[in-house]
Formats: structure tokens, sequence, C-alpha cells
């Protein structure tokens, strides 16, 4: 193998990254139950992609994002920030670490403290991973970077009760972005607003994208986000990574059947996605996995082969990794 | 006569104690049986206060302050509690957003069906379970008859959400009035329950008001469509042509700002700022400090609806032009 070199490799990968979470054992029952949050997740993002997780309510995007920041540990595998293993350091060699990766969480109305004004909010961040800027460095930075997230400089007094969703979350932007990182994980950044704010938010993570050369780690449950911001989308399903492949062939030629259903599940201006009645698909629950394919209860392609063997990721012809026994 | 014919609705609650505040400023619409509308508007635009108005359901402090709610000739605003009860729940039902809000969580599916149905129709045990099981069926829940018995923890939210739609076509109303029925599902899952209330729409001939923030889903479901905005209806017609040639501008720029319509990594259109408070609205025109278009006109008076539209520069298709130039030139 050859020694990962800073510029040319991948700035994050993860390898095998498998997360279990114990549950609460019934009083009456000796089983252990464990929640497989991710299983067996590979993926590399190369500086300055957009790189999209797509996935239903509990397939493990949030986790994942997590995993990558250190927020929660993984039970097995391996996470690499430009070729140097991150999962197993302390929390002291991390903390350079830190202020290179940073994250924008899923809900601008929980993920602000409720207490602290926006200049306390965002000097926190540059108090604890940059010490070795003085006082009055720290709030030019902090209004700086308020300034590059289209927040306006009066607003540092001010409490989150008082902005809206749109606002609260160019502060969270602005909060993720004040160390100056290089890789950012935005989970939802826009499900939580409302139509004409989410085309705000969308040019503003772009335009910072072009400005700073970030790489982005966005998780969404909307495809068609997807079609317009990313470079490479992993779909997720029940903690595994069903499909891969550049955004623009993921929707030209979805292989994995989960992802075609996704595809056609998208409600469209030109209408026709709801004709035909479709039959209620259910999760398995992710506490008893099937031994198999995770999809096959739901899959019209599905055979004993999937029901007794979990597929893998492996490449297809036109680029695409695919996670299925029968795609082609 | 329309089945549903809704005249200039108002909503106020009080704010201090001499002055009020208005969540819906003068709503109309018309409604023929079988006929799906689409309403459409942000969070706060007064969607929801729209519903509860139909059925008289404001909740204190909120009240009716003005305007007419006429089914079938009758006004429902001037009916005494027990007779709306007849027909809420009956002839007009409802879906909301949170299937708990339908749903005893301490009582079994069956139970409730039983009870709602025993509400509006005098029926023995047998038929009505009979019933039950048909309706289940209806809404393809696999293994209606043993899902009888189950609790509504015991069910998906998917699932959750097919019996109250189960719950709401037992009585064979002619309205369904749907609340956002699909905002906490996940695509595939909103895609079946769509296409379920889709389907039996059209074979009931029941008419539909759905609640909805997502322009695609209206574009997929509804035949006529209403676009909120700040407590009004800013524009109205049938879904299609609203959606190819918006002319409203804030319709128009909600439908430019979805991401489906714009280039890869290309800059999206962007509607500046956001929906002002119900407390604090601009004068003239709500919407002129958003707007492209707006004219020293917009800040005097507040536009009426006039063929559809609440707009004194409402586009043509030339001016809709203009604009994609403008954010072309942007980028
Ligand atoms: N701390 C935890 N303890 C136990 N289970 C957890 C924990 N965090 C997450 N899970 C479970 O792990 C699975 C993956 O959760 P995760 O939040 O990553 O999903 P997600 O894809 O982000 O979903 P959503 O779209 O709803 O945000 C879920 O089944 C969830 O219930
Ligand atoms: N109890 C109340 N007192 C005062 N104002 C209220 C009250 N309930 C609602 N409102 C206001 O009425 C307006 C309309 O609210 P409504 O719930 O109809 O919005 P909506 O369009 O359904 O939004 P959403 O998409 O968030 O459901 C909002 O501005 C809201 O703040
Ligand atoms: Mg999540
Ligand atoms: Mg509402």
């Amino acid at each position: 193998m050859s020694t990962p070199s800073v510029n040319s490799g991948p700035i994050v990968e993860t390898k095998g990254v498998e997360v279990r979470f114990p549950l609460p054992t019934h009083f009456l029952s000796r089983e252990k139950p464990v929640l497989h949050a991710l299983n067996t997740v590979n993926v590399s993002i190369m500086p300055g992609e957009s790189f999209c997780v797509v996935g239903e309510s509990g397939c493990g995007k949030t986790t994942l994002g997590r995993s990558i920041l250190g927020l929660n540990s993984p039970t097995a595998g391996e996470i690499y920030f430009r070729g140097q293993r991150i999962d197993q350091m302390d929390e002291a060699t991390r903390k350079p670490v830190r202020r290179d990766m940073q994250m924008v969480f899923q809900n601008p109305y929980a993920s602000l403290n409720p207490r602290r004004n926006v200049f306390e909010t965002l000097a926190e961040p540059v108090r604890h991973l940059m010490p070795e800027l003085s006082a009055n460095e720290a709030r030019t930075r902090v209004e700086q970077v308020l300034s590059e997230t289209g927040c306006d400089p009066s607003w540092q007094r001010r409490l989150p009760h008082e902005f809206s969703g749109g606002q609260r979350q160019r502060i969270a932007i602005a909060r993720a972005l004040v160390t100056n990182p290089a890789f950012v994980v935005a989970d939802e950044p826009i499900s939580a607003l409302d139509v004409s704010i989410q085309a705000q938010i969308l040019n503003l993570l772009t335009e910072l994208q072009q400005e700073r050369g970030l790489t982005y780690l966005f998780i969404t449950h909307d495809l068609s986000v997807v079609q317009h911001f990313g470079t490479r989308v992993a779909v997720m399903y029940l903690g595994q990574v069903m499909e891969l492949a550049s955004a623009e062939t993921i929707f030209a030629e979805p292989k994995h059947p989960y992802t075609q259903l996704l595809l056609e599940a998208i409600p469209k201006l030109e209408g026709g996605s709801f004709d035909k009645p479709r039959q209620p698909g259910e999760l398995p629950d992710p506490v008893n996995l099937p031994k198999g394919c995770p999809f096959a209860a739901r899959c019209h392609m599905a055979q004993d082969r999937c029901r007794q063997e979990r597929p893998q990721l492996r490449g297809l012809p036109n680029g695409t990794e695919v996670a299925c026994h029968f795609a082609e | 006569m329309a089945m549903l014919e809704v005249k200039d609705l108002h909503v106020a609650f009080p704010r201090g104690k001499h002055d009020e505040v208005e969540a819906l400023r003068g709503v109309s619409l018309t409604l023929e049986k079988g006929e799906r509308l689409g309403v459409v508007g942000e969070s706060g635009a007064g969607k929801s206060m729209l519903a509860f108005a139909i059925l008289n359901l404001i909740a204190e402090p909120g009240r009716v302050s003005h305007g007419t709610v006429k089914f079938n000739g009758e006004n429902l605003l001037d009916l005494k509690e027990r007779q709306i009860r007849d027909i809420r729940g009956n002839r007009i039902s409802m879906i909301f957003q949170d299937p708990m809000v339908t749903l005893n969580p301490v009582l079994s599916i069956g139970v409730q069906m039983m009870e709602t149905l025993r509400a509006h129709r005098k029926i023995s045990d047998k038929e009505a379970r009979a019933l039950c099981i048909a309706k289940l069926k209806e809404v393809a829940i696999p293994s209606a008859e043993s899902r009888l018995d189950a609790y509504p923890h015991e069910l998906s939210g998917g699932l959750r959400q097919r019996v109250v739609i189960a719950i709401a076509l037992l009585t064979d109303p002619e309205i369904i009035i749907a609340d956002e029925p699909t905002t906490a599902l996940d695509v595939t899952i909103q895609a079946e329950i769509m296409a379920l209330i889709l389907k039996l729409c059209r074979e009931k001939d029941v008419a539909l008001i759905l609640i909805t923030h997502d322009l695609g889903v209206v574009a997929e479901v509804t035949e006529k469509l209403m676009i909120m905005y700040a407590g009004k209806c800013v524009e109205t017609g049938p879904t299609r042509q609203i959606i190819d040639t918006p002319r409203h501008p804030y319709a128009s720029g909600l439908l430019k700002a979805l991401p489906q319509h714009a280039g890869r990594g290309t800059r999206l259109y962007q509607i500046p700022g956001s929906m002002p408070p119900i407390t604090n609205l601009p004068k003239g025109c709500t919407y002129h400090p958003r707007c492209d278009f707006a004219t020293q006109r917009c800040h005097g008076g507040e536009p009426d609806l006039v063929n559809g539209v609440a707009c004194y520069n409402p586009l043509t298709s030339d001016s809709a032009n203009r604009t994609e130039t403008k954010t072309e030139a942007e980028t």
C-alpha cells in the first residue's frame, strides 16, 4: 500500500467503519440488544468535493458524519483525515484536527445554545481551538466570518430565539466556519427551512466552497438537492452504503433497486410519480438485522440468495459501485 | 352552487387588551364535488388556520372574525357545536401531519375505528368490524384482520398514517382536508401515502384540500392551486397553469428557487429576505419588500385578488423571461 500524500489522496476516508449502540436490556431477558447503526462503511472523499449522503430516516447518515468528526466512536474500522488515522486519537492530539473538521447540525432550532448570544456562540470554538489568537484577533475573526456568511454585525449581542430559521442556519454555518476548517459535515442544513430560504442557504454554501476550497459531506434526504449540489453520492439503507456514484451518473443510471425507488418517489412538477399505487414498504429492525440484504424485503428483484448473503459494494463498468447481487 | 364555498374568511388573535392581529386576512375558495385543491405556502402563511377555520375549530383565544363557510349551502360557522359534529369527521374528514393527533395511544386500532363509526352511524358490531377490515384493506394494510387488535405504537409511521386515512374514509366523507399528511414521512413512504390518497379520491369522487409546502406534491396530486403568503391568497387557478406560467412574482420565485430547475453548480434563484410575521406586516403589498417587480404603487395599498392574482404588476411570459436574464447576469 502506498503512503497517502496530502495533496493527491482523499481528505477523509473511512475503512470498514461499524457503529453499534448497545440498548437497555429488557428486565426479563438475558439478551443484550444491539442496534447496528453503521455496517462496514467505506467512503473516500476527495478535496473540494460535495460528497452527499442520502437515505431515509434512521439509515445512519448522522452517525456517519458524527463518527468522522469523532463525536461518536466506531466499534470497528478506521477513519483517516489527510492520510492520518484519527479515530483512536486522544482529545489532546485531536485538538488541532478538530479545527479543520466542523459540523452544521441537523436542526437549527436545537443546535444553538439558547442562552448564548451570537458573539459568544462563535467565540467559543475560536477560544478553544485557536488559542494562539489574542482576544482582539478573535473578535476580528468572528466579525469577519459573520459578514462572509451574510449575518449582520448587529446580530452579535442577540440570542438565538430572536432569529428566524434561515438566520439561525446562517449563524450555525458561521460557527462551523469560524475556525477556518477544510472539511465540513452539513447535516440536512436546509430540511427545516422554507423553500424560499433553502435557495439562500444552498447558494451561501456554494459560494463559501468556491471562496475557501471547502470539502463538504452533505447529508440530505432530498435527491433534487443532490442533483444540483453534489459531486458524488452515497445512498445508504439501514447502515449500509447501497450505491456510490457521481451525482450525474446516479440520476442518469441508478443501479440499485433502492436508488431507483428513491428516484421514482420524488414528487415532480411534471407529475407522474404518484400515479401507480404502492404497497407499504417497511424498514427491517436495525436491532435484528436480517442475515442477507437489508433491502430484500422491499425489493422487487429479491431472490433466495439475497435473503441468505449480504451483498458487498462492487464496481460496475460505468464506474458506479453497488451493493446488490443482481444490479448490472 | 359549489359544494364548499368559503368567502372572505378572517381569523384573529388578541394582542394586548384592545388590539387583534389577523392570521388569516380574507381568504375565499370554492370546491366542487371530487375536486382536488392544493394550498401551498411557507411556514406561518396561515394554511392550518384556513383548515381549522373551515371546520370552525379555531382554538381560543383565536376566533373567526369574519366570513362564511358554506357547505352544500349551509354556513358551518352558524351551526351549534352539536350540529357541526355531524359534519366534522363524518362528511368532512381531516388528516393531520402527526397521526397521533388522530389516534389514541391507549386504544387498539379496531376500537378506535368502531368508535368513529358508532359516533356517526347506527350499525351492529359485526357490520362495523367487517367495515373496518374492509377499510384497512382499502388502504393496503397487510394482514388487516390481525391489525385491528394492534396499538398505534406497534405500527410504523407510514402504517399509522394509513390507519388515519382508513378512519377518515370510514364515513364516506365528501371532503378530506389533509394538513401536511406526509411531511413527517420519508420520501418513499410519502409516495405511497400520496398515491393512496390520490387513488381513493379519484375512485370515490371525494374532494380534497391538500395543505403542503411542497410544490412537487401539489403538482402530482391537485387540479387547482392556491398560493398563500402572510395570511392571504396571492395566486389561485389551475395547478398546471400556475406551475407552467405563474403570474405572481412570489409564485414565480418559489418555482425558480427549486434546485431541480437550476443547472448543476450554478447559482439558484433566491428570493431575498423572509416572510414577515403577522404582527409586523409591511404597508402596501405584503410581498413588496422581497419583490423584484415592486413599483411605487406596491408600497401604497394592498392589491386585491383579481382574476386569480393579487398583484399590481402580474408577470406575463415576457416579464418572467426578464428575471431569467437577470439571474443569468448575476452569476
Ligand atoms: N446514541 C444512540 N443510541 C442508540 N441508538 C442510536 C443513537 N444514535 C443513533 N441511534 C440509532 O442509529 C440509527 C441511525 O441513526 P442516525 O441518526 O444516524 O440516522 P439518520 O440517517 O441521520 O436519520 P434521520 O434522517 O432521521 O436524521 C437509528 O436507528 C437511530 O435510532
Ligand atoms: N395561538 C396563536 N396566537 C397568535 N398567533 C398564532 C397562534 N397560532 C398561530 N398563530 C399565527 O398564525 C399564523 C398562521 O399560522 P398557521 O399555523 O396557519 O401557519 P401554517 O401556514 O400552517 O404554517 P406551517 O407550515 O408552519 O404549519 C402564524 O403567523 C402563527 O404565528
Ligand atoms: Mg440524521
Ligand atoms: Mg400548518
